[in-house]
């Protein structure tokens, strides 16, 4: 159900920009107004959120620590799983970020009904198709800076070369373009074949990956099809666009305004979503935090005084049964 | 074990990955009997000057909440979004990638799709995305959003009492979200309407009182301890000094109060005690700081302040140098994580340098406090008390990290090498079940009742069939572990799900293997007789020193 409600989402937005830039003739609307919008709702968005964020103080250091702590000398430590110092705090998030540390350790549990006895076995298709995502998502969001400057910068170039390296085909292949799209299929159909991950997506959720595909799917039906639209016109928008001077073009094709237009979708709607795991990730206390808590004292700055039960009082209550068990006191009455 | 349970093959055979229901969205829950916890007693809220203290249990209709109290819990969700970022930032940005999902214990033991660690957090993340998220407001359901309702709020009482704070979810995580913060931050909201639980609030009520859970009482204290020191005398032939109160003393010694009053928590003391003497340790108990625990923790961040302020308090009047702790599981936690932060800084106590070998312990300069086998894997490690390994040749140990040493300190390798140097036959579980993976007793974070003994089973399946293991193939009848509730449930879980192995502390197994000056042994401290009569004096300082690891590693 939820899946299916995010694809009508989906589907009315896709019908949306086709009516709008095919029969209505909103090309500008679609070409400048919503890019416009969308990047100053992403922009405006992302900073409040983060701002927001930043605003709730960390009152304690609650590190997660995944492996050996520093502590006697003779005994090895694990820097990057029980970081120490901020260098060390630096290496984990490095590692969280770019390489996906934490999902590289995902498991499987499986129930064998012999024992009873549960196995866990190793799984990690989830990480490789997260890794293989993100990783094509950004190559390809650099990739697309060819449009906006000129001359092309030589690392877009270089970029792109390495991503064209088989040398397929006529536009040449891009291997991310084939590699983003598995990779979100595969984490569609895991969503909807496992009990579990349907029982867990929400329609958000699906919403999400639906988009995704959808921007995919657009972006290689407009390079590797007759849907082929014309570059030179698209660069020519996103050179006004980019320089505050639109220009529309005439007759760049509905294909391309629906693929911009869902971009333009996915920038305005990043800050309302999930997707600010984008941010998050960076401000989790659990993780940007060194575990040297015995060794710097972490102030909470809210900290506020609470009522307590102190030695005196307890002392006064229970004095007498200290005398008779002759434990010493420090006031005899 | 009152209730009658049904058979370890038949409670697992029941376990079914597979939700049953369409989505999560209702909220009712059953209280089948074995998976609550009784409500808190109003005397012992009276006594904290906790709100709504009555008489009420889970079963009833009415819980007899406040007029206002659905404000009271959004105005306090609003209030610790504000305070704790964590929360903040874990409501918004899970992306419900499913990794944590079968990592829970209590997932694992009962196949409840509410009990997956994302869902858990998604009962709270509902009202937070309808009271407070523009998304929330306009699309419902679309995004995950719910109405705030008694049955919402019966439905967190019944899964934040099934979350164990353990953390292992927070491991696998890739944002590092924490359901233990979740869960931690969800009981102080309940608690505002005063819905929380009796194994909590109780000995709360009794530490915030005398100074320990269990509510003994100084002179209580005194005979317990005097107790140990004569059992010890005639286990070993040795009298040993334990002082309490004793001012000027250099170390001051804070242990679980379970240590002194129950079993096997008690080999364990006499474990402590009987290596204290033997290096000659002048150190102090306290009877006013009689536990290092603290379930303060398990209510909120509040409580777990005042319980914890005995500490610092009592080791300032004491004038010790610095504090050495006992094995504990959440009280670490705290220790390590909280106890600076809510009652330091501790600038009247000194960095703490061990007497007997010299040794600075740099990673506690500013909290002062020194986890013991941190404090004993030193002493071994400079060959400053002897061992005879062959003392414990009747044991074939494996080690359960505790959750909280483990995933909150990173307390992997000081436990391993003391139990490597003061036994030969040791065993690890599987790697998925231990040192930062490992799974938690099913009791932690104050579940360990009667009343909830189904839900423990479920949760402590994990563990005991990681136990299991290491049981049928190497033949391991002991399980160790450095944390008090650890010591306290296992034995039950372990009797349920894999009989025939025992539960024990670390310092057991050294207070065994110690050779004392003049000592007279013929048992080990649990009464034993010893499987080598004749004490080897060829010791274990030669492997000590060069730091060898024990056999059987896997």
């Amino acid at each position: 159900m939820a899946a299916i409600s995010a694809l009508l989402i989906l589907a009315v937005l896709i019908v949306v920009s086709m009516v709008g830039t095919g029969m209505a003739d909103l090309d500008f609307l679609f070409g400048v107004v919503f890019p416009y919008a969308a990047i100053l709702i992403f922009l405006v968005g992302f900073i409040y959120r983060i701002i927001r964020w930043a605003q709730s103080p960390v009152p304690f250091k609650i590190t997660t620590t995944c492996g050996q702590q520093k502590s006697l000398d003779w005994i090895k430590d694990s820097p990057f799983e029980a970081p120490h110092s901020k260098l060390a705090v630096i290496g984990r998030m490095l590692m969280e970020i770019l390489f996906f540390r934490s999902l590289f350790r995902n498991t499987k549990v499986d129930l064998k009904k012999d024992g009873p006895r549960v196995v866990y076995g190793g799984s990690k298709w989830l990480w490789l198709a997260g890794l293989a995502f993100h990783w094509s998502f950004l190559i390809i969001l650099l990739r697309h800076y060819r449009f906006f400057a000129d001359p092309v910068p030589f690392f877009v170039s270089g970029i792109e070369s390495l991503d064209s390296f088989f040398q397929i085909g006529l536009p040449l292949f891009y291997i991310t373009d084939a590699i983003i799209l598995i990779a979100l299929t595969y984490l569609f159909l895991r969503r909807v074949a496992d009990p579990k991950m349907r029982f867990i997506s929400l329609g958000s959720d699906y919403f999400a990956l639906f988009l995704l595909l959808a921007i995919g799917v657009t972006g290689v039906l407009m390079r590797y099809t007759p849907m082929r639209v014309d570059i030179i016109s698209i660069k020519e928008l996103a050179m006004g666009l980019v320089s505050l001077k639109p220009v529309v073009p005439a007759d760049i094709g509905s294909i391309f305004y629906i693929h911009l237009f869902l971009v333009s979708v996915l920038f305005a709607y990043f800050p309302f979503s999930k997707l600010m795991h984008m941010g998050g990730v960076f401000m989790s206390p659990t993780r940007n935090m060194a575990n040297d808590n015995r060794v710097k004292r972490h102030v909470n700055p809210w900290d506020y005084p609470v009522k307590t039960h102190t030695y005196e009082e307890w002392e006064d209550e229970f004095r007498e049964l200290m005398r008779a068990a002759g434990m010493p006191l420090e006031k005899e009455k | 074990m009152a209730e009658k349970l049904v058979k370890p093959e038949e409670l697992a055979g029941g376990i079914d990955y597979k939700p049953k229901q369409k989505d999560w969205f209702d909220p009712r829950v059953e209280f089948r009997r074995g998976t609550w916890n009784y409500a808190a007693p109003p005397d012992n809220l009276k006594y904290l000057d906790l709100p709504n203290p009555r008489k009420w249990s889970p079963t009833d209709e009415d819980w007899k909440l406040p007029d206002n109290w659905k404000e009271i819990i959004l105005e306090g969700l609003r209030d610790r979004i504000k305070r704790f970022r964590s929360l903040q930032v874990f409501m918004d940005i899970c992306v419900r990638c499913g990794a944590c999902a079968d990592k829970c214990h209590f997932f694992i033991g009962s196949g409840d799709p509410k009990n997956m660690p994302v869902l858990r957090a998604e009962l709270l993340r509902s009202v937070y995305r309808k009271d407070y998220t523009l998304a929330g407001k306009l699309m419902g359901k679309m995004v995950g959003a719910r109405e705030l309702t008694v049955d919402v709020l019966k439905e967190w009482f019944y899964y934040f009492y099934q979350c164990t704070e353990c953390r292992r979810c927070s491991v696998f995580c890739p944002y590092g979200i924490d359901t233990a913060e979740i869960t931690m931050i969800a009981r102080e909201l309940l608690n505002l309407v005063g819905v929380s639980i009796e194994w909590i609030c109780t000995p709360a009520a009794n530490c915030f009182r005398t100074g320990n859970h269990l509510g003994i009482q100084p002179h209580g204290f005194a005979d317990s301890i005097e107790f140990a020191v004569d059992e010890l005398e005639e286990l070993t032939g040795i009298k040993v000094d334990a002082p309490i109160n004793k001012k000027g003393a250099e170390i001051l010694f804070v242990a679980p109060s379970a240590d002194y009053f129950a079993s096997p928590h008690y080999y364990t003391l006499l474990g402590y005690l009987a290596l204290f003497h033997e290096i000659g340790l002048d150190y102090t108990w306290s009877a006013y700081a009689s536990e290092g625990g603290n379930f303060g923790l398990f209510h909120s961040h509040e409580m777990m302040k005042r319980l914890n302020a005995k500490i610092y308090a009592e080791a300032k009047r004491l004038g010790v140098k610095w504090i050495l702790g006992g094995e504990c599981g959440h009280m670490w936690r705290v220790i390590h994580q909280y106890m600076d932060t809510l009652n330091g800084p501790a600038d009247f106590l000194e960095e703490p340098v061990s007497p007997i070998t010299g040794t600075r312990f740099e990673n506690a300069r500013s909290t002062k406090m020194v986890h013991i086998t941190e404090f004993t894997s030193d002493l071994i490690r400079h060959g400053k008390i002897k061992l005879d390994k062959s003392r414990n040749d009747h044991w074939h140990a494996t080690f359960h990290d505790s959750c909280n040493p483990s995933r909150a300190m990173g307390l992997l390798e000081e436990p391993r090498y003391v139990i490597k140097n003061c036994m030969n036959k040791f065993t690890e579980m599987p790697e998925n079940t231990i040192r930062e993976q490992t799974f938690c007793c099913g009791s932690g974070s104050g579940l360990g009742t009667d009343e909830n003994l189904e839900m423990r089973l479920r949760g402590g399946f994990p563990r005991a069939n990681a136990c299991k293991y290491v049981h049928d193939t190497k033949d391991v009848n002991i399980l160790l572990c450095i944390c008090a509730i650890d010591k306290a449930t296992l034995p039950p879980l372990l009797e349920y799900w894999v009989p025939g192995v025992e539960v024990g502390g670390i310092h057991e197994l050294i207070g065994n293997a110690l050779i004392m000056k003049g000592e007279k042994r013929e048992t080990d401290l649990r009464g034993t007789p010893l499987p080598n009569l004749a004490p080897a004096e060829e010791n274990t300082e030669d492997k000590a020193e060069t730091g060898e690891e024990g056999e059987g590693d896997v």
